[in-house]
């Protein structure tokens, strides 16, 4: 019992990173239809922010997160302003070339300025509780905490506020939201804000739990965050959260039963059947309220 | 077309290496293959910066003498980036366009196993520092030892032994987990050369928990180890990936102590692991406090040049490079088979890392180890372990 309850735990941990990102994929899905593949990348810029402030400015953990978070907003911004917009007009598959591209110009930049895997200093005091013989960390509390919290405000957001109303607008009908006297190109910004502004949370939590970074380390983290978002429904707050963690919990299990070079095959192999049963994840329903 | 297309390519070939040749005789190529990027670049950068030294020191003092004559070293470097297929190529290209006399080089197994293949199948020869993989330099397809593939470090057997011996009689240990890299052919078998040889002195493995190559996070593991209660665990790994273990380990309370093997051994472990490495034991090729003056002189001058400590692979290149010139001058002629011929013959070399003798028969030296404990952020000696 205990060993399951620590397993969970850890499941728990990982599962909150995955749904981190995964929420950056299904919002920019939900608005635009479009898988922006980038977004892994601009979670591992989110780890070299938090690599850069830690061992460059000393600063402490939560001005490392909020620098980090409006740092791969911008720059989610950015890339949605000069790569994706002319685009947007494009047929689709277009556009998703055009992510792949952003990923691999990121991820060479990065290896440009410095080739070697960065060691991440620790941030967060090293504190463990242990209840009935279950661990737990400071960090691992935080990483849960922090995903259900900014899940929490993104829902807020989405549902009560009237950018969230356009957002859920825009998504609806792009034509007809600009005869309400709604820009839809801010909306789109304030959409690829969020997003970034997640992945560089989930890319500080993971650099600080997982302290040796590289450049590539978004590609499969990305993937897998992906997958959560689809399993869960991709377009959707609440599937992205909840696939996030199951693909954690997948990958935690399976480990912990089979030898660890079948992880990725047991969560990839979940990803096919799940798509064989129930194509639109568990939260999608076939084209309708989407965000 | 494409027959003078070919021509051309071949006389332009053929005109580059005349090129090259223009000055034969003065010089001794031998090419150098580290791994400067990729997964483990500290490895190559101590690799890189122990061999400019070791070249440095032979061609300021002359060269080396052969038939009266003085002959410099011309060092060519080549990035394997740590992968397999571009360490393979490294030596392809120094063996068929340098035309070097010999190889030294690659470090890691993963890299040396593909190189070694053709320079065996070149007939070159090819000294790795750092590679402890028995399959190195043996020959799977005769079931023979590689007559032209030798190294200057021990093999995994014998290091799996001295561990295994360390933990029974020094740390007294009986129980022992171990988790290792699946995808990597030297981790994985130092895992299972330190498995035999510890249920062969009558210690019992609680635990084997695998991980794959670049995977950052071992909790489920851990949990599993946790749960069997070892008192000692294992660790092969990479210097990259020791801190991400060790710092999750205690994260999940886990409080036994963790062993080593020889892939530890780089300061930047330390630097990165801080306290969560204190007071741990590991095995490594030889430590740079040691008393013998050779490695003291080495390691003075390796500081006075490069400002840190000489890791095992620093010293192990020296060696390499020691070894190579002790061949050159015994066969008397940079010819790469009479090359090949006195190296096997070295009966007694003492080099930074100790004494270093090949018995004819395989590229394995007879060799000891050290143990080395982690203390104040330090590798300090703690015990010898002779063949």
């Amino acid at each position: 019992m205990i060993y399951f309850c620590q397993q969970l735990l850890n499941a728990l941990q990982l599962g909150s990173l995955y749904a981190l990102i995964a929420l950056g994929y299904t919002m920019v899905y939900g608005i635009l239809t479009m898988i922006n593949f980038a977004h892994g990348d601009f979670f591992m810029i989110g780890a070299f922010v938090c690599f850069l402030l830690v061992t460059f400015f000393q600063l402490p953990f939560v001005p490392i997160l909020l620098l980090s978070m409006l740092g791969v907003s911008l720059l989610g911004v950015t890339v949605e302003r000069i790569a994706y917009r002319p685009l947007r007009q494009a047929p689709r598959l277009s556009a998703i070339i055009t992510a792949l591209g952003v990923g691999i110009f990121l991820e060479n930049l990065t290896l440009a300025i410095s080739p070697y895997p960065k060691y991440v200093p620790e941030v967060l005091p090293n504190i463990i509780w242990n209840i009935y013989g279950v661990t737990f960390s400071l960090l691992q509390s935080l990483t849960i905490g922090l995903a259900i919290i900014l899940m929490l405000i993104l829902n807020y957001i989405v549902q009560n506020t009237s950018i969230g109303i356009a957002m859920r607008a825009v998504s609806w009908d792009k034509n007809i939201v600009p005869l309400m006297g709604v820009s839809v190109n801010r909306i789109i910004s304030i959409t690829f804000a969020l997003g970034s502004a997640l992945g560089g949370a989930a890319g500080v939590m993971y650099a600080l739990a997982y302290p040796m970074i590289d450049p590539y380390m978004g590609v499969m983290v990305g993937w897998k965050a992906f997958i959560g978002a689809v399993i869960g429904g991709i377009g959707d707050i609440r599937g992205a959260m909840l696939g996030g963690i199951i693909l954690g919990a997948v990958e935690i299990f399976s480990t912990s039963i089979l030898p660890s070079s079948y992880r990725d095959f047991v969560s990839f192999s979940l990803l096919l059947l799940l798509l064989l049963v129930r194509p639109q994840g568990i939260f999608g329903r076939a084209r309708s309220e989407k965000l | 077309m494409k027959s003078r297309l070919l021509f051309c390519l071949l006389l332009g070939c053929l005109l580059l290496t005349s090129c090259a040749n223009n000055n034969p005789g003065s010089t001794v190529k031998i090419g150098l293959i580290a791994e400067l990027t990729g997964s483990i670049p500290s490895v190559g950068a101590s690799c890189k910066n122990a061999a400019e030294l070791a070249v440095k020191q032979i061609n300021t003092s002359g060269g080396i003498e052969l038939n009266g004559k003085k002959y410099k070293i011309d060092l060519i470097l080549i990035d394997s980036a740590a992968k397999p297929d571009q360490a393979a190529a490294a030596a392809q290209r120094l063996i068929t366009q340098d035309n070097v006399n010999l190889i030294i080089g690659p470090n890691c197994s993963s890299n040396a196993l593909p190189a070694s293949e053709i320079a065996e199948d070149a007939k070159v020869v090819l000294i790795t520092p750092w590679s402890t993989n028995p399959k190195t330099t043996y020959n799977a397809k005769t079931s023979t030892p590689k007559k032209y593939v030798f190294r200057a470090c021990f093999t995994d057997v014998f290091e799996g032994h001295v561990l295994a011996k360390f933990a029974r009689e020094n740390l007294k240990v009986t129980n022992a987990a171990i988790l290792y890299d699946i995808a990597s052919d030297v981790l994985k078998s130092q895992a299972e050369l330190f498995k035999k040889s510890f249920t062969d002195r009558g210690g019992k493995i609680v635990a084997m928990e695998t991980y794959t190559t670049s995977d950052k996070d071992f909790s489920a593991q851990f949990t599993k180890i946790k749960m069997k209660k070892p008192d000692i665990i294992f660790l092969p790994s990479y210097y990259t990936e020791v801190p991400l273990q060790v710092k999750q380990a205690h994260r999940l309370g886990i409080k036994v102590p963790f062993l080593g093997s020889d892939a530890w051994s780089t300061e930047e472990l330390i630097k990165m692991c801080g306290r969560d490495v204190e007071g741990f034991f590991l095995c490594n090729h030889y430590s740079p406090n040691s008393t013998n003056p050779i490695t003291h002189s080495f390691v003075t001058l390796y500081q006075q040049n490069y400002q840190q400590i000489p890791d095992d692979i620093a010293a192990l290149t020296y060696d390499s490079f020691g070894l190579a010139v002790r061949a050159l001058q015994d066969a008397n002629s940079i010819e790469r088979t009479a090359i090949r011929d006195s190296l096997a013959k070295i009966s007694s070399f003492e080099g930074v890392t100790g004494n270093i003798q090949f018995n004819g028969q395989t590229g394995d030296p007879i060799k000891g180890a050290v143990i080395l404990q982690i203390a104040n952020g330090k590798f300090n000696w703690y015990a010898d372990e002779q063949p």
